[in-house]
């Protein structure tokens, strides 16, 4: 009787342990994450003929859902499957799509770090010669960036994003002071802002990456581009430069004296928040990329029509780098994945060379206040609605002698999180920006 | 097969449902739960960016990532999260529960409204709350300014408390359903008798309905510490492990690790510590209450 039960329980195991591996074996990791059929009747996989690109949402990024819309309209026999995600929920999910063979044809990616280890691994190809009309259109110092060991595997696809200072003219004029354009006008304007029960400078710092854009410009006023090239050249001790310090320490004093309010840690970009501090006149300035332009004209029109000023870094006294210097993002870049089939691919590059920047995205571009990064636009820029802005923008990209990409971007993964994290504890004055500086050089 | 030598509870076990109505059960749990935690602990040995081939490192992630300051603060900060949680929902849970299962009327209106929490997404929820305890437009916009604009989610210090919460308010009325039930299974006799004896409403709670709920306890408890011990979700969507390290807690730890930082060796390794704890404090949890040997506690009261 036991035997006979023992023997029962044993088969049960062994057939149980079968049935397991047999489910496992047809169950393949990339199956339930195959992209939406918002652009097409396909199923939107890679593995067939049909092309797929993932983009994102928010910004300017309508403007590309309706080139993709416009192409499908255009070429049923060429569909492309679009699926939108929001930002952070994008970053982490195209790298295991592009590491286990499963990315849309179209990569889309901010070049530096990301696009190297793409590179690195083959899972991109060259586009070179098939997007060299494309190329020539665009501003060198933008397309440049595709570019990984003199060769092109990304190209540019949307607007060029450089970091600018918005500000609240209204809140201006109540307080009676002029922009600053100096670091000691700047501490003078927090002062008076700060008096008068408005926040200075509006900050996002539960997204932590809009607090680069302050140590990035204040390490390139302070000592130039040459800084941050040390640490991407992974040079030992490379964040021990004393821009990096001295910018970390103008960080903190700023934090201090209330340049950012007392609750920016719980104010997140990916809502908005930001701007909506600065449109609804609870805070003076703002420092974010070109496409919060966009936002502010969707969010609050009147505002944005009546009293929306912008304006370049202030310069740091006594600093040796060029204040026509910008950082930001040079643009989004299409990548084209090694795992696609030559028909997806094909697709993608007749989408590329056909439809990016071509006569009627450039329109919808600039109708929707985003500056194209393609030389000799001036005149089309003069006669849009945003000339104003779209002007200052254009003008500050095409006069920039150093266009810095934004350093979680261009810097490897890990060293990116480690970056960000400890920056915030310099925004919330956890650490000292001696035990920053050592606990980034442990990363080269 | 050990279980022989029992009496009562093996010759149960022997005249039970056959084998086979596991298999689907035990199907599921291998391919979705076994193997990916043989393929964790294998991860665990090597490094992997997840783009190119992973290389075999053997122990020496395991030795930096343990030796790690960063993996033992998230260690310690995990250890604050459980136990602050458990002290938190376990009273109000039990509390709740035994409150609503009163039969008045008024009662089940309110047994509903508490119930709602759990029919709502996490992520919903963190949102939700995020946008709430926001000082700039959260509910201090709604209310008076003054008392409500603390920087719930965006202080260092406050951070953790105002999560642990948030997630007590997600996970109470779960807890308090198996209270609720387990109360109404204790017959009135018990309580019939006690108020013979001349017991009052404090008393019968504490010598009848509490032991009564004893097996009731170690279930929501062991739910409870394992649940808050892996919970990542409603702490992913309300502060991503911020404003600093400040909620950074383990399953945080091992998800950034893993999807920021793309280190898939560490990740795998504080997966594997995570398991391990469960299983700990599962085992240790089933043994000390000896739900191992649980049995009627009603005998003779019908």
């Amino acid at each position: 009787m036991r035997h006979t039960r023992l023997r029962a329980v044993a088969a049960a195991t062994i057939t149980a342990t079968a049935l397991t591996l047999a489910a496992c074996g047809g169950a393949s990791p990339g199956d339930s994450t195959d992209a939406g059929t918002d652009g097409g009747d396909d199923d939107g996989g890679t593995g067939g003929g049909a092309a797929s690109a993932w983009i994102l949402t928010g910004g300017g990024w309508p403007v590309t859902a309706g080139s993709f819309e416009r192409w499908n309209g255009e070429h049923d026999d060429q569909p492309i499957a679009v699926e939108e995600f929001e930002n952070d929920a994008y970053k982490e999910k195209i790298r295991t799509s592009v590491g286990s063979g499963e990315a849309p044809t179209l990569i889309m990616n901010w070049t530096g770090g990301t696009l190297a280890d793409y590179v690195a691994n083959d899972q991109v190809v060259d586009i070179g010669a098939q997007t060299a009309d494309l190329t020539g259109r665009v501003m060198a110092s933008v397309a440049q960036n595709g570019v990984v060991d003199g060769t092109t595997y990304a190209v540019p696809m949307n607007d060029v994003q450089p970091v600018v200072l918005y500000y609240n003219e209204d809140l201006f004029a109540q307080a009676g002071i002029e922009v600053p354009t100096t670091w000691q006008e700047t501490l003078d304007a927090v002062a008076t802002f700060e008096d008068a029960g408005i926040i200075p400078f509006s900050l996002a710092g539960q997204s932590v990456w809009p607090e680069l854009m302050w140590i990035q410009y204040l390490t390139d006023r302070i000592g130039g581009p040459e800084v941050f090239q040390a640490v991407l050249d992974g040079r030992p001790d490379a964040w021990s430069d004393p821009a990096v310090t001295e910018a970390l320490t103008k960080i903190q004093e700023l934090v201090d004296a209330g340049g950012f309010g007392d609750a920016f840690a719980s104010v997140a970009a990916d809502q908005s928040a930001d701007a909506a501090l600065v449109h609804t006149g609870r805070a003076a300035m703002l420092l974010q990329g070109s496409w919060v332009y966009a936002t502010f004209h969707t969010d609050n029109p009147e505002f944005a029509t009546s009293a929306l000023g912008f304006t370049t870094f202030p310069t740091v006294e006594g600093g040796s780098g060029d204040p026509a210097n910008i950082v930001g993002n040079p643009a989004n870049f299409w990548s084209l994945s090694a795992s696609a089939s030559e028909e997806a691919q094909q697709t993608a590059l007749d989408y590329i060379n056909q439809f990016v920047y071509d006569d009627d995205q450039l329109t919808a571009m600039l109708d929707a206040g985003s500056v194209p990064p393609v030389a000799g636009l001036e005149d089309r820029i003069a006669q849009s609605d945003d000339a104003e802005y779209l002007g200052f923008a254009y003008g500050l990209v095409q006069d920039a002698p150093h266009f810095q990409l934004s350093w979680d971007q261009a810097l490897p993964a890990d060293q990116a999180q480690e970056l960000l994290t400890n920056l915030s504890q310099i925004f919330l004055g956890e650490i000292t920006p001696q035990q920053f500086v050592d606990a980034m050089n442990a990363t080269l | 097969m050990t279980i022989v030598r029992r009496s009562g509870a093996a010759r149960m076990r022997r005249t039970g449902p056959p084998f086979w109505l596991a298999l689907p059960a035990l199907v599921l749990f291998g391919c979705f739960a076994l193997l990916p935690l043989v393929g964790v602990a294998v991860l665990s040995f090597m490094e992997w960016d997840g783009l190119g081939t992973p290389r075999w490192a053997g122990t020496e992630i395991w030795l930096d990532t343990v030796t790690d300051p960063a993996t033992r603060a998230a260690l310690w900060r995990t250890v604050v999260f459980v136990v602050v949680s458990y002290l938190f929902q376990a009273p109000v849970a039990l509390l709740l529960g035994v409150f609503t299962a009163g039969r008045q009327r008024y009662r089940a209106v309110f047994a509903v409204l508490y119930f709602l929490p759990l029919l709502f997404s996490s992520a919903a929820i963190g949102i939700t709350f995020r946008s709430l305890l926001d000082p700039n437009f959260g509910l201090s916009r709604a209310f008076s300014p003054g008392t409500l604009t603390t920087n719930w989610l965006g202080d260092p210090d406050l951070a953790l408390y105002a999560v642990i919460f948030v997630v007590g308010w997600c996970f109470v009325p779960f807890h308090a359903l198996l209270y609720q039930a387990g109360v109404r299974q204790i017959p009135a006799s018990l309580y019939e008798a006690a108020t013979l004896d001349g017991a009052g409403r404090w008393q019968q709670l504490r010598h009848v309905t509490l032991p009564q709920l004893r097996y009731t306890i170690v279930t929501s408890s062991t739910l409870m510490l394992v649940g808050s011990l892996t919970c990542f979700d409603v702490v992913f969507v309300l502060t991503a492990g911020g404003p600093g390290e400040a909620t950074r807690i383990l399953p945080l730890d091992m998800y950034l690790t893993g999807f920021r930082s793309y280190q898939m060796g560490p990740a795998s390794v504080i997966a594997v510590i995570l398991v391990v704890i469960g299983l700990t404090l599962s085992l240790f949890l089933s043994r000390v209450s000896g739900a191992g040997r649980m049995q009627s506690q009603q005998a003779g009261a019908a």
